[in-house]
């Protein structure tokens, strides 16, 4: 029968196909790039976990004092309540004003701005300015809205509420504008055309078209760069958060926006970390413990936004 | 002005509507321009920012160039109430951070990339991907105190004997893991844009995952990583809080270069002044200093934003 092979099966061609060795190398390989993920993985856990557990006890004990108290040199007396106050109201100072201009800057990119030099100008300066390291938006809040605004309305001299959260909205400016035109820029020509075909005007195209429609990424864009802008500590160092022990005693909202010392939860964390006092150490991550709540709440539904009402086109 | 009661009618059979019927009403057209113009205007403010920030800086830096004397920026230190203003004090400081959390963060932000690129199925890929988001929203300050309670005590002095408490090492640790995810999410994007015709092409020839990806995917990449790298690092030079924290500068640092002995960076440094503005405001040099550093402080960081840009650009030109 001459030299033909009597035993070719279906499994030896199969392993002459896929090579007969295992590929060892590449399974370390791919091991190896998975741990570098678990790794990171594994840093969060850490930190949940380091936080935790010298915090819980501070919240269990103290419960909801903690969290309405405010500061004070006494550790079981001392509570983040003035601390989430201001972070809050710098929030919301952050969204009154980075957000309209942050969206009518990518609006004006995207939609409206022709591709010259100066648009492409702007474009690059703000991914630039998303760049510059935060503290120096410190330094940018200190000249102008501390020293320059002091000039022209009576606030307090080293820097107020309204000072930390005009200084973290130039902060977050730029991320909102690169969000939004991303969201912008995923909304296909097409529907752009299909309204002006109608005879609808440019803005009236943007109005009931494109923005409902890049509204999903630009809500998420949104939420995310709050979210930043409420973990920020550094800038707030130079525009005057109190790292120390402060009153407002009582005072009027105006008041409190303009002239009295102020703090925020991530400057709050600050000073109790750098006590050497197990107890004010144990106060700051009873903090970050709940930073850490709140902030994952908001990305996690920033990202479920995302996920639910993006579409893809 | 031209007037128009009516809005655009059919034009008469047979007659072509002219230019003037087709541009709308004035007022209309008023509206759209007004419209035009505000976000125009908003869009102006971001230079606005970038205007006033140079400014800013160059006008104080200068200020403060002019109260000192020269040889102050070469001091033995950086002790800026003794009007000892080292420079290379500092930018030893940053580089060593900057240097250690380039290790951390490229191998880790680069591997995770390349997971999820190349070998995760999708299904895995959604889940996975969220740990990096979710690191990337750690805020610094959190990072910091986890440098202060855990890596410095029970990883760098456990590993390094010879280690202070406050040392650089612990704060090149903090600031890798803060700059990981940057690096992951940049090198991923660059991954999963190279074409998926050049990974066929490979499989085709019979290269198997790995190869193709260190062979194929990862070269045609490199832009892509170098200008995640470069963000990486411009990141981990900007960054404060873990610096201030952990570094063990805040009192002023003598030159250095021993990662494991407490230092000075830039933003270290800027961040100490901030925190004891009270007592120096307007007294001597030390506060007017801030100004200065922060000035070279943006200069370092824009330069590596544009390099880094550049090379995204190159990447998108060649994938």
């Amino acid at each position: 029968m001459g030299v033909v092979a009597t035993d070719v099966t279906a499994a030896t061609v199969e392993a002459g196909l896929r090579g007969q060795r295992r590929d060892v190398g590449g399974s370390l390989f791919a091991a190896a790039l998975l741990a570098a993920l678990l790794c990171s993985l594994g840093v969060l856990v850490a930190l949940m976990w380091d936080v935790l557990r010298t915090g819980l006890p501070v919240l269990q004990a103290r419960g909801v004092g903690f969290l309405t108290s405010g500061p004070s040199s006494v550790a079981t007396q001392a509570g983040i309540g003035a601390a989430i106050l201001g972070s809050f109201v710098m929030v919301g100072i952050v969204a009154l004003i980075a957000f309209p201009i942050g969206v009518g800057a990518a609006v004006w990119l995207e939609e409206y701005a022709h591709d010259s030099r100066l648009t492409r100008f702007i474009a690059s300066n703000v991914r630039n300015l998303a760049g510059v390291p935060s503290i120096v938006y410190g330094i940018l809040g200190l000249v102008i809205f501390v020293d320059f605004l002091n000039r022209i309305v009576d606030i307090k001299d080293t820097g107020s509420l309204l000072s930390g959260g005009l200084t973290l909205a130039a902060l977050v400016l730029p991320i909102v504008i690169i969000t939004t035109s991303e969201a912008l820029r995923a909304v296909p020509r097409s529907l752009r055309e299909a309204a002006f075909g109608v005879g609808a005007t440019q803005w009236e195209v943007i109005r009931h078209h494109v923005l409902p429609a890049a509204a999903p990424g630009i809500v998420t864009g949104a939420v995310l760069s709050l979210a930043r802008a409420f973990g920020e500590t550094a800038p707030l160092l130079l525009v005057g958060a109190v790292t120390g022990f402060f009153s407002t005693g009582g005072a009027g909202f105006v008041e409190r926006l303009l002239r009295s010392p102020y703090s925020a939860l991530p400057v709050q964390i600050l000073s109790w970390a750098n006590y050497y006092d197990n107890a004010f150490h144990a106060l700051a991550a009873a903090a970050i413990v709940v930073m850490m709540a709140i902030l994952l709440a908001v990305n996690g539904l920033a990202i479920w936004l995302r996920n639910r009402y993006e579409r893809t086109w | 002005m031209r007037t128009r009661s009516e809005p655009l009618a059919i034009a008469p059979t047979g007659s072509v509507p002219t230019a003037l019927e087709l541009s709308g009403w004035p007022a209309r057209r008023r509206k759209e321009t007004a419209i035009r113009r505000a976000f125009g205007a908003a869009a102006a403010v971001s230079i606005v920012i970038s205007a006033v920030i140079v400014l800013a800086l160059i006008g104080r830096a200068i200020d403060f160039l002019r109260h000192i004397d020269p040889s102050w920026l070469v001091a033995d230190g950086w002790f800026p109430r003794r009007d000892q203003f080292s420079i290379p004090t500092l930018a030893a400081g940053s580089l060593i951070v900057a240097a250690i959390a380039m290790v951390i963060a490229v191998p880790l932000g680069l591997g995770s990339a390349l997971y999820l690129s190349e070998y995760a199925r999708p299904r895995v890929r959604r889940m996975l991907k969220p740990v990096i988001e979710l690191l990337a929203g750690v805020p610094s300050i959190v990072v910091g105190f986890f440098a202060l309670t855990v890596i410095s005590p029970g990883f760098v002095q456990r590993l390094f004997s010879s280690a202070t408490f406050f040392s650089l090492a612990a704060a090149g640790i903090g600031v890798g893991i803060l700059a990981t995810p940057l690096v992951a999410t940049v090198s991923e994007d660059a991954l999963r844009a190279v074409p998926q015709s050049l990974r066929e092409g490979a499989y085709g020839l019979g290269a198997r995952t790995r190869t193709t990806s260190v062979r194929v995917v990862v070269p045609a990449a490199t832009s892509g990583i170098m200008a995640a790298t470069i963000l990486g690092f411009s990141r981990a030079i900007g960054e404060t809080m873990v610096v201030l924290m952990v570094a063990g500068g805040t009192g002023g640092s003598a030159f250095t270069l021993d990662p494991l002995g407490p230092g000075q960076t830039a933003t270290g440094a800027m961040a100490a002044l901030a925190i004891g503005s009270d007592q120096v405001k307007g007294s001597g040099s030390a506060f007017p200093s801030l100004f200065f550093v922060g000035l070279l402080l943006f200069v370092v960081t824009l330069a590596l934003n544009t390099l880094s840009e550049r090379f995204v650009r190159r990447s998108r030109r060649h994938g």
